[in-house]
């Protein structure tokens, strides 16, 4: 069983796995794996490669069909409801999103009003109110008439949001929003999300980067070979033990000079000077013990 | 980065033209440029159908064209125009534009400009279908149209059944049905050269794509059966503008990928495999037509109805140009021979003044434009 290191998610989380299998392409990736996602909380889910982190983000938003278990959005298994409920209720930005060529801003982040639209009701005020609100939360309202293909990387991912933000969920799944962004545009995203969620939002992330998971997170789950191995506030999940544990990685937890939330240091490389490693950075506490060493296993 | 209110909504309204027409909770949504397109798309049509109806041996002024429409002229005239021509005018119109329809459907779907019907044998396959009707079965128009029609859903099958470990948008999927096309124009020409002379050289003739000898029945057959197709296409349209966004996020704003793009391809099968029944695999009208639609529109989706538009002009065009490029080369020679009886004797026989299937014609300037777009293709990957 997973380490529940917060007190259990209250009955009221309004998105949960019940006892899911999840298969892609022939290969069980989680056999049978539960989780409540906490609401109003900004989740992030890591772990390493092929850890099944962004399956577990598929089949929570209905991507993928669970082989077992189900997915329950608001009290009821979310295979039940129509397609575009569930995108009433529930955005998601997956990975492999792909802006059509000559798109404008305005008019990608309009096609996330699809959910709200009909045969004979295809852009109502509303249809344009929350487009325009979702640029403006995005900052991209400047963009709106350039193309999708001229924006740097950076502002290319906050015009996805925004087409999300543009279905007006409180449920917000990201998959992996900052990777291939320069560091710079990735703290710029991951301050935009922990806006969204200080609005309100419950969000759930996908992420590679654990610093960025500790700083950001108020819930982190850890998962390793499509299990969840940990879950809770970060401070209790990203310790020094459990990070090796998660991802094989050896490594030193000290405070984030920025927050004093835990920051992952990895061991290897070479000092600069002769002295040996631990002692380079001697001004700082090392590793905040290992308090939880053995907990995950 | 604060917007006022007014700055937020003033760029929305112009965004990809979109001009929405609201009554009540009723709202619409028009686009200014593609309506334009469509606009003069329409009007290169009627252009084209009045010099259509006016040329031929028995030749018509476009003014004494426009007399028989509004539902006058002479006797003479009224027959040539409205019994002999304009049933092939009509169903170049219509027929050009299912092959449009069909090619923007497949080239949406796959996400490849490449996957046309008739790059992927589609086309070939409802002639092998409609032989082997004409062969075993009948040659009533009907049952060869059913023929036709179960020959492409067949092929359509068979493409899927080899090309489905790699999805409808990979690559294999253009190899597979390349593939299959060369097969089955093997297997057209050997049942050709295996069927009665004279049956043969009417299927010969079909085979090439042509609108010659062509009567209303089948045309009107094929567009009544078109229609409550083109009637689900309509309501599907949002769902396929979505699709271009990548699956899942199309899934992810309340599409089935799936479902739509299996409708989607069941509907583009029918359209090319109603058309061919009629008027035979010509080439290239439903590859071509939807990138021109895309280049006029330069809209980022491909709009069936500009497709659609785009074919019907550019299959008139083809078979204007195959009907009368023979005779006109030919009265062209006799006018030179007739000004300059000394280089009479020195002027090139020439082929025989009769019309050619319009496949030939689509065949050579579709084969130009395959060209063109490789090159363009190349240059852009150098």
């Amino acid at each position: 069983m997973p380490d529940r290191l917060a007190p259990p998610a209250s009955a009221a989380s309004r998105l949960s796995a019940e006892g899911i299998a999840l298969t892609y392409d022939r290969t069980e990736v989680i056999s049978e794996l539960s989780v409540h996602i906490p609401d109003g909380g900004f989740t992030v889910i890591i772990g390493p490669n092929a850890c099944g982190k962004s399956t577990l983000l598929r089949g929570l938003s209905r991507l993928l069909a669970p082989a077992r278990g189900q997915v329950v959005l608001d009290g009821r298994s979310i295979s039940r409801y129509p397609a575009k409920e569930v995108a009433r209720r529930l955005g998601l930005l997956p990975q492999s999103a792909i802006a059509p060529e000559g798109i404008t801003v305005a008019d990608l982040v309009a096609r996330g009003r699809y959910p709200y639209q009909h045969l004979v009701r295809q852009w109502s005020p509303q249809d344009e109110r929350a487009v325009a609100r979702a640029l403006e939360d995005t900052a991209t309202t400047e963009l709106a008439e350039r193309q999708v293909d001229e924006l740097s990387g950076g502002q290319r991912q906050r015009v996805w949001v925004a087409m999300v933000l543009a279905q007006q969920t409180d449920l917000l799944l990201l998959d992996e929003p900052t990777t291939y962004l320069d560091v710079a545009h990735q703290i710029e995203l991951m301050e935009l999300f922990s806006d969204l969620h200080a609005a309100g939002r419950t969000v759930v992330a996908v992420l590679h980067d654990l610093n960025q998971a500790a700083r950001y997170a108020t819930h982190v789950i850890a998962m390793r070979e499509g299990r969840i191995l940990a879950e809770g506030p970060p401070r209790e999940v990203i310790t020094s033990a459990r990070v090796e544990a998660v991802f094989g990685l050896p490594n030193v937890v000290i405070a984030d000079p920025v927050t004093g939330g835990p920051l992952v240091v990895p061991r290897g490389g070479r000092a600069p000077s002769t002295a040996p490693p631990d002692a380079v950075h001697g001004e700082v506490p090392a590793a905040p013990v290992p308090s939880a060493a053995g907990e995950g296993r | 980065m604060s917007a006022g209110p007014d700055l937020a909504r003033r760029p929305l309204r112009r965004a990809e033209g979109r001009l929405p027409l609201r009554r009540g909770p009723i709202s619409l949504v028009l686009r200014p440029r593609a309506l334009i397109v469509a606009g003069i798309l329409l009007a290169v049509i009627c252009l084209l159908t009045v010099v259509a109806l006016g040329s031929g041996t028995y030749r018509l002024a476009p003014a004494e064209v426009l007399e028989v429409l509004r539902g006058g002229g002479r006797p003479m005239d009224r027959t040539v125009v409205l019994q002999w021509r304009l049933p092939r005018a009509v169903a170049a119109v219509a027929l050009g534009a299912l092959l449009g329809i069909s090619g923007g459907l497949f080239q949406t779907v796959t996400r490849n400009p490449l996957a046309s019907p008739d790059i992927l044998g589609l086309a070939n396959g409802a002639f092998t279908g409609m032989l082997l009707t004409l062969v075993l079965v009948s040659s009533s128009w009907p049952l060869l149209s059913a023929g036709a029609v179960l020959g492409g859903a067949a092929t359509a099958l068979l493409i899927w059944a080899l090309a489905r470990t790699g999805g409808v948008q990979g690559f294999r999927l253009i190899v597979v049905g390349i593939g299959v096309s060369a097969m089955l124009a093997s297997l057209n020409t050997w049942m050709l050269l295996q069927i009665e002379l004279e049956t043969a050289m009417f299927a010969a003739a079909w085979g090439a794509g042509t609108l010659n000898g062509l009567t209303a029945p089948p045309v009107i057959g094929a567009v009544l059966c078109a229609v409550p197709l083109l009637a689900v296409l309509a309501v599907l349209g949002p769902s396929l503008r979505q699709l271009d966004l990548g699956d899942d996020m199309a899934a992810a704003s309340g599409v089935r990928p799936a479902r739509v793009r299996s409708a989607a391809l069941l509907i583009a099968v029918a359209l090319v495999s109603l058309a061919t029944a009629v008027i035979g695999p010509v080439s290239f009208i439903a590859l071509a037509a939807p990138q021109i639609a895309r280049r006029l529109a330069r809209a980022p989706h491909l709009s069936p109805m500009l497709s659609g538009l785009t074919g019907a002009a550019l299959l008139l065009l083809s078979d204007l140009v195959a009907e009368h490029l023979l005779p006109l080369l030919a009265r062209t020679r006799e006018a030179v021979a007739a000004a300059l009886p000394a280089l009479a004797a020195h002027l090139p026989a020439g082929p025989a003044p009769v019309p050619l299937p319009a496949g030939v014609v689509t065949v050579s300037v579709g084969g130009l434009y395959l060209v063109l777009t490789l090159i363009q293709e190349i240059r852009r990957r150098a």
